[in-house]
């Protein structure tokens, strides 16, 4: 009944494996069920984007993943402990940007003369060599964001779970962050658990689309995306898919104005 | 859905880069010119405009009776008395120093304190309420009890400072804590910051500003109380400090004593905030960007 994260020993053929998970909030009108039965498989190096409309417990089931939470009940187990990102960048604002991806360093057992390098090379990786000493206010959303994503990197988890990461940012940054986002997942090939509302950026992202009902949310459908990277987000499949997502989704919401 | 049309991906990092180019505003230093009408000129001002207006007061015989307003000559004459005899800066060391160090206690006592209130329900529902009621407490009302416990000497001047400062450090510690945005707490475990680790690396850092708010009143009550304890508690086995000096002054009827007294306690109030505490404060919010400049 508990997340567990997995020995790094056992051979696991899942980057996070989901099972029959339902979770239930006391409310004062009583138990409120907000996941139903979920059961979803992240391969390794697989990205996965998680889709539906407000109340279908998305950031819960995230929550979940990354162990802040346990599930009233079903299981769920990762190869290690999880990486998380969330919507707001989080950065500690007491320290530099270099000093807070090398926390996560520290925070994980990394020696101390090999930080520092460390955190460069992924300053590097999300292009912002140079920017180690600056402080978390002297940097744009979009910057703040792509250091949020290299801390979360250092911690060299097999899955990368993000919150609906770049909604906050305005549409030019977050163009480009799809694509950094892309290419740093061709590159280091980590697992990634993408949770969003925005039907166009999960079908640019992902290699497959898995739609949730709301109140309860329950696995609706799914898709397998084969349109090759690299895609941009006017790309004509990505579009026809994307109307596709939307009619059933829109059917989903539909069902909760008829009663 | 294999279908590729002309692809015009272009290379993001150059684009990235102009992005970030854009977006990040270059901040340059304050020339001194205008710090010195922004910062250090309104204050002169208004000093110089009280000593007008009270030398004012006496040039026109507008109050007439030294023993009430004595000119500004005088109270100044008074200063170059106690500098000429070398006691001025006797005076100031004698309170200093004991404030100082009643200071450095109640912030060894406080902060422990203020951490256990934060972190320990049982400790919180018990004396959280009576640590907030203690700061609307005047300090004066625990000389009459430490006069009584202690007798007349240091050790009860520094119950004083204790009982005054302890609950502001304290408090401020614990509202620090209390702000610290949920958010970073979640950020922090999930990069395995937990227990200890969490409260070292993530929950202190944060909590610094509130901290260092309650370190501020800590001081300036500390102050208060001291001052208070000076002037109702003298004896010539506790050397003069400021409110002794103040208290002499009552005594031998000077006026012009009492100004210097009044004008020495607010001064080192004033220069210890300035020195320490202000610059202190402006360097942690200024690091986490929370100091806007107007």
């Amino acid at each position: 009944m508990a997340t567990t994260f997995a020995e790094a020993a056992e051979t696991v053929e899942h980057a996070a494996r989901i099972e029959h998970v339902s979770k239930s909030f006391a409310t004062p009108g009583g138990q409120q069920l907000v996941l139903d039965d979920i059961s979803l498989d992240v391969a390794p190096g697989e990205f996965v984007t998680l889709l539906g409309a407000s109340g279908c417990g998305k950031s819960t089931l995230l929550n979940l993943v990354a162990g802040l939470d346990r599930p009233s009940a079903g299981s769920i187990a990762t190869d290690g402990r999880p990486a998380l990102m969330f919507q707001e960048h989080a950065l500690f604002p007491w320290l530099t940007a270099g000093k807070n991806i090398e926390l996560a360093l520290r925070l994980r057992g990394v020696a101390k003369n090999e930080r520092r390098e460390r955190a460069e090379r992924l300053l590097e990786l999300v292009r912002l060599q140079g920017s180690y000493g600056k402080r978390v206010h002297e940097l744009s959303g979009g910057m703040r964001q792509r250091v949020a994503m290299a801390r979360a990197l250092a911690q060299d988890s097999q899955l990368l779970l993000m919150d609906e990461p770049f909604a906050a940012l305005d549409a030019i940054t977050r163009d480009l962050l799809h694509d950094e986002l892309t290419r740093i997942w061709a590159e280091t090939g980590v697992s990634v658990l993408f949770v969003t509302h925005n039907v166009r950026e999960a079908v640019r992202l992902a290699q497959r689309v898995v739609l949730l009902s709301s109140r309860p949310g329950r696995v609706a459908r799914e898709w397998r995306v084969d349109i090759p990277q690299p895609r941009r987000i006017e790309d004509a499949p990505v579009a026809e898919l994307s109307l596709e997502i939307t009619e059933v989704l829109r059917g989903e919401i539909r069902r909760h104005g008829q009663h | 859905m294999a279908s590729t049309e002309t692809k015009t991906v272009t290379d993001a990092g150059s684009v990235e880069a102009g992005l970030d180019a854009l977006e990040v505003a270059a901040a340059g230093r304050t020339p001194f010119r205008q710090t010195f009408t922004a910062k250090i000129l309104p204050p002169v001002i208004a000093t110089v405009v009280v000593l007008i207006v009270w030398q004012a007061l006496i040039s026109f015989k507008i109050v007439d009776d030294p023993t009430k307003l004595p000119s500004p000559a005088d109270v100044g004459g008074e200063f170059k008395r106690a500098w000429v005899e070398g006691t001025l800066l006797g005076y100031i060391w004698t309170s200093v120093s004991r404030g100082l160090l009643g200071f450095l206690f109640a912030l060894a006592i406080g902060t422990p304190l203020g951490l256990l209130v934060a972190r320990v329900k049982f400790v919180r529902a018990a004396i959280g309420p009576v640590l907030s009621g203690l700061q609307s407490l005047p300090s004066v009302a625990w000389v009459p009890p430490a006069v009584i416990w202690l007798g007349l000497d240091n050790s009860m001047m520094y119950a004083v400072i204790l009982l005054g400062a302890v609950p502001s450090i304290a408090n401020g510690l614990v509202s620090g804590i209390d702000q610290v945005p949920p958010l970073f707490l979640r950020a922090g475990r999930t990069m395995g910051a937990t227990g200890v680790r969490g409260a070292w690396h993530i929950v202190l850092p944060a909590a610094l500003p509130g901290y260092l708010a309650g370190l501020k009143q800590g001081w300036a009550f500390s102050w208060r109380s001291l001052m208070a304890a000076e002037i109702i508690a003298s004896s010539p086995d506790l050397g003069i400090g400021l409110g002794a000096l103040l208290e002499n002054g009552r005594n031998a009827s000077s006026m012009s004593m009492v100004f210097e007294a009044i004008f020495l306690i607010l001064f080192v109030g004033i220069a210890i905030d300035l020195l320490i505490f202000s610059p202190l404060e402006r360097w942690v919010l200024r690091s986490r960007g929370l100091l806007v400049k107007s």
